[in-house]
């Protein structure tokens, strides 16, 4: 039995019961309780449609749970109460799942931990070990995110692009313990991929996997970083980033932009260059133009700075820098990087190891003080 | 998602307004003082915002690494100490802002007469991991 393939059928299975007229928080626990079962059972004989089977067991434990509950009553109530099962729903019940996860009643770390649980199939413990907290503290997240949704009609879940940024929450978040949220959050892209031909979803695809692709080559064994130029592109992972490319290339020729695919357009740049003097820069700054009419976002707008210096030199890159905000996060590693790449050594050490105090992760605060300290021996 | 430490000081924060030492409040002052400490815990394990809280003895002391060999130097505590941390918690808050309207919230526990104490409490954000996608 594949755990990985039993766990892509949680969302469906979760949609069925949820469309049948179960509530969130309930369909969820009938569904576990399947598994559980599943897992008892399937090594012994294997049913010839799993999902099938699935449904069938779950919605089981679902109508034993309803009947011996208490909210029977108030439920026949609210299911009379309410249009037919369907009605205003998308077909796609994983899409469903997916959509009702992101729901914008939700915050967006509410959204991230049902997301992981619902459609991923996480467990509780997994999840909270990812985020580095106390498994209560995300067991509270998520049941309150199933209470939230409780009431919620399923005519108005969210909408694609929130379900993009909240994997692209899941995959910055990065990896500890035994879930690997980036690799977690391209699996659940994929999937979300098969169900919808939103270019954004696309677009969020590619990013994510060309990014990923260079991972191995970001930081050597110790965890230290490894800058962009002096990475080993040998290590870059060839085949996801032909993958990333092919993905972007049918989201481009759709002809609907989103910042998700400017992004990988980007990456992909990146990626397609065989050594560091090769990355056509003047490309990547179009491309940040591109990102930064979509979102105006400050910091597409300070990469674009970066991608400026080197498209024209560290004078026009301190020139896209000049009246950003000098206190959003990097822009004094920018700067120093730009102000070094100008000459000016002593002025660019200093400001590396203003930068490295400002850091939010130890890995960048790290290299930024070896960066100070490279400067003092030249 | 980030985390935040929220660091309560026994001496070396700057003054509060209501800044009177415990010993002279009411008993019935502590006890309020102390259920709202403990009912802002449960809120915020409630919110899915708590991660760890400690609350630490004033009296501390002072180790250093003595030479090959010998034991370890000890010193303290000691009483002139600039700065004590009395405690502390952690909460992972989705911004900046909920992390200082927390500690906001959190500074405004009734001391003397019933009033808020008004303490200054130290805000951190604790260092992560490397972001994913920043290059």
């Amino acid at each position: 039995m594949d755990l990985n393939e039993l766990r892509a059928l949680i969302p469906e299975v979760n949609g069925v019961l949820v469309r049948r007229g179960a509530d969130f928080a309930a369909a969820e626990d009938a569904v576990q309780d399947a598994l559980v079962e599943a897992i008892r059972v399937w090594p012994r004989e294997t049913p010839r449609s799993q999902k099938a089977w699935l449904v069938t067991v779950a919605w089981r434990k679902f109508l034993d749970a309803e009947r011996s509950g208490q909210a029977r009553r108030s439920r026949e109530e609210r299911l009379a109460s309410q249009p037919a099962p369907g009605a205003g729903i998308p077909a796609d019940d994983t899409l469903q799942m997916y959509l009702l996860c992101a729901h914008p009643s939700l915050t967006p770390a509410s959204a991230v931990a049902l997301t992981l649980r619902a459609v991923g199939g996480l467990t509780t413990q997994q999840i909270a070990d990812a985020y580095l907290v106390p498994e209560s503290t995300m067991a509270q997240r998520i049941s309150r995110a199933k209470r939230t949704l409780a009431d919620v009609e399923l005519d108005r879940a969210g909408d694609l692009r929130t379900v993009a940024r909240v994997l692209y929450l899941v995959f910055n978040e990065g990896y500890s313990g035994d879930v690997d949220l980036a690799v977690e959050a391209i699996r659940l892209a994929r999937e979300l991929r098969v169900h919808t031909n939103h270019p954004e979803v696309a677009g969020l695809l590619a990013l994510m996997v060309l990014h990923h692709a260079r991972r191995p080559a970001r930081t050597r064994v110790d965890g230290s970083l490894v800058p962009l130029a002096e990475q080993d592109r040998t290590l870059w992972d060839t085949t996801l980033i032909r993958e990333g490319i092919t993905v972007l290339r049918a989201a481009l020729a759709r002809d609907r932009l989103g910042e998700f695919q400017a992004q990988a357009a980007i990456a992909a740049l990146h990626a397609d260059a065989q050594s560091a003097d090769e990355t056509d820069w003047v490309q990547i700054v179009e491309w940040y133009d591109e990102l930064i009419d979509l979102t105006d976002n400050p910091v597409a707008r300070l990469n674009r700075a970066v991608a400026v210096g080197e498209a024209e030199g560290p004078r026009g890159g301190l020139a896209a820098l000049a009246g950003l905000d000098a206190s959003m996060p990097r822009y004094m590693s920018v700067l120093a990087y730009l102000t070094e790449r100008d000459g000016h050594h002593a002025k660019a050490r200093q400001l590396y190891v203003e930068a490295s105090a400002l850091a939010t992760s130890t890995p960048e605060r790290d290299h930024l003080m070896k960066q100070a300290a490279r400067l003092r021996l030249t | 998602m980030a985390k935040y430490l929220m660091l309560k000081h026994y001496r070396g924060a700057p003054e509060g307004v209501n800044d009177a030492p415990m010993d002279e409040w009411t008993p019935e002052e502590i006890t309020a003082h102390i259920r709202y400490m403990d009912e802002f815990a449960d809120r915020l394990r409630e919110s899915g915002e708590f991660v760890d809280s400690v609350a630490l003895t004033p009296e501390g002391s002072w180790v250093r690494y003595d030479g090959e060999g010998k034991p370890p130097a000890t010193d303290g505590p000691f009483a002139e100490t600039k700065d004590l941390v009395a405690g502390y918690m952690i909460i992972d808050v989705d911004s900046h802002e909920r992390a200082v309207e927390l500690a906001g919230e959190l500074s405004a526990a009734p001391g003397l007469g019933g009033k808020p104490i008004h303490e200054w409490l130290e805000l951190r954000a604790v260092m992560g991991h490397e972001p994913t996608a920043v290059e």
